[in-house]
């Protein structure tokens, strides 16, 4: 587990080398103690995300929550993951019972002012999805959450998926053929880096991999990375993965023209 | 007491020439030395040539917006950087009507425009863009851009005012920029100096904000580094109510014209961050 002393130490690195915003993922970051000091730190000088199950929320901390994004110019994200919109769909993918303590916890965000995006691993057709976004925005709006903000995740063949679903096929790696004329601007790990207790890392998805170890600060890890994991295909097919919609656009691919000033 | 030059930026047209004539004319009374125009001047309204022919007749330098690039360059879509399923099903309806009725000879203005212009005015190094200056599409909004990020924009692009619109929500912020960084010869006395950055807003549509008006940007650069830039936001009221029963008539999607006559944004929510979205209606 990170420490304040860690985190602030990279949030002070980071906006040395012009950071542009803040993610805080995990497990779960609302297990830590001092997340709420490490969000205020952040939140200083830049956005910030949270990826969060909803589960830990109480009123008291929504509220303290509700204070750090008021004290701040920057917005804060609270980012819920939600795999179904019931808990025959939800719960065998985030754990049984987990359908209706996420709903607790979206309802208390709303009580508190937040519009939390919704965020759906995508176990179904890619065609199903308009669908199947209609059944989560049914079921948000009937919990008072009129205009409800949503991100599709792809499902990434690890972990559990590989049970639920399947894994990468053996050929599933990009190639370097795959790669000419691609915009790495559509891959987090072209903007992006990790850090975790042990250090920078180039992805969350790779975390574990010793390999997408980069160096003890960010100072070190500016360094290009080979695409050279078979999720790295998963980014390539869908872009960013874990980028807001706010801070994600696809490449314009426009070959740069430097005008003067006609007067 | 030494002088300043005034430049009026605009940007996100989208097609609505009643609020370009009425910028014109604005601008005018104001007597401001020059005027700019970043971009996307199609999208969302009606008989997309009409800002094109006044624009050109005018002569008013303008960048090329992701709009504009993809009209002149003939691609599939406008690469607005929308991610919702919803949002994009607008943006099609939009980007298919402007594309079939622009013509030609727009068309090809449109793709041989810039994509940035730099000016020196006075001792001001000034960047104009569309999105970010790395970037056309580049979504810059107020709460999801930090100070670090602004600073590093200043020193890697080496200039003192950047000035987008793609967002089309204005805003302005002073940074510092760390000294010691800089090429620019008043930077040689180590002091820390200051970036300013402006989002110009957009004429073409309200800003959200449940207002009619559109709002278009007045940058006042002193010809001393003595005196700070100023910024001032110019709300511009224009016919928007003939426009709405242009765009009806022109059978444009209903949830546009409401945009128009209610000041709310109906459709491109999904890309907010979350203050900007908290203030809007949906």
């Amino acid at each position: 587990m990170m420490s304040l002393a860690q985190v602030e130490d990279h949030v002070r690195k980071a906006v040395e080398l012009g950071v542009k915003e803040f993610y805080f993922t995990g497990g779960e970051p609302f297990l830590h103690p001092q997340i709420e000091q490490m969000l205020s730190a952040a939140l200083a000088v830049g956005p910030v995300t949270v990826l969060t199950n909803a589960t830990r929320f109480t009123p008291e901390r929504v509220a303290a929550l509700a204070r750090l994004r008021d004290a701040s110019p920057y917005s804060l994200e609270l980012r819920t993951s939600l795999d179904g919109f019931s808990s025959e769909t939800n719960d065998p993918i985030r754990g049984w019972g987990s359908f209706q303590r996420i709903l607790h916890g979206i309802r208390l965000l709303l009580e508190g002012g937040f519009l939390p995006i919704i965020t759906a691993m995508r176990s179904w057709p890619v065609d199903q999805d308009e669908a199947q976004l209609a059944g989560f925005r049914n079921l948000l709006a009937a919990m008072g959450y009129r205009y409800p903000r949503m991100k599709l995740l792809p499902s990434l063949k690890l972990g559990q998926e590989v049970r639920r679903d399947r894994g990468y096929a053996e050929h599933e790696y990009l190639t370097e053929s795959m790669m000419a004329g691609f915009d790495p601007g559509h891959l987090m790990c072209s903007s992006g880096r990790i850090v975790s207790a042990r250090g920078v890392h180039v992805c969350p998805i790779l975390v574990d991999w010793p390999d997408s170890y980069l160096g003890a600060s960010l100072h070190e890890g500016q360094a290009q990375y080979t695409l050279r994991h078979q999720a790295c295909l998963t980014c390539y097919q869908f872009g960013a993965l874990c980028a807001n919609a706010s801070s994600s656009a696809p490449s314009l691919e426009q070959t740069r023209r430097h005008g003067r000033d006609p007067s | 007491m030494t002088g300043q030059t005034r430049i009026g930026l605009f940007g996100g047209v989208y097609s609505n020439a009643l609020a370009l004539r009425a910028l014109l004319q604005d601008a005018g009374m104001r007597g401001l030395d020059r005027l700019y125009c970043l971009g996307d001047l199609g999208a969302f309204g009606p008989y997309p040539d009409r800002v094109c022919e006044v624009l050109r007749a005018t002569g008013i330098p303008v960048i090329q917006g992701n709009y504009d690039h993809s009209l002149g360059n003939g691609l599939a879509d406008c690469r607005c950087g929308y991610t919702d399923p919803r949002d994009n099903y607008f943006a099609k309806l939009s980007y298919d009507y402007t594309f079939s009725r622009t013509s030609t000879g727009h068309k090809c203005w449109l793709a041989q425009l810039p994509a940035e212009l730099r000016l020196t005015i006075g001792p001001w190094r000034v960047l104009l863009c569309h999105g970010s200056p790395r970037k056309t599409n580049e979504f810059l909004w107020e709460t999801a851009t930090s100070d670090a990020f602004l600073a590093w924009l200043f020193k890697r692009y080496e200039c003192d005012v950047i000035v987008a619109t793609h967002t089309g929500l204005p805003w302005a912020r002073e940074v510092t920029v760390q000294a010691g960084c800089q090429a620019h010869a008043a930077q040689a006395d180590g002091v820390p100096r200051s970036g300013w950055f402006v989002n110009c807003g957009a004429i073409g549509r309200p800003a959200n904000d449940g207002r009619t008006t559109v709002i278009y940007a007045v940058l006042s650069l002193p010809h001393t580094m003595l005196r700070k830039p100023e910024v001032k936001f110019v709300r511009l009221a224009y016919d928007h109510e003939r426009f709405a029963g242009e765009m009806r008539a022109e059978g444009l999607p209903e949830e546009f014209v409401q945009t128009i006559l209610t000041g709310w944004w109906t459709t491109c929510n999904e890309i907010l961050p979350a203050k900007e979205r908290a203030r809007g209606r949906y």
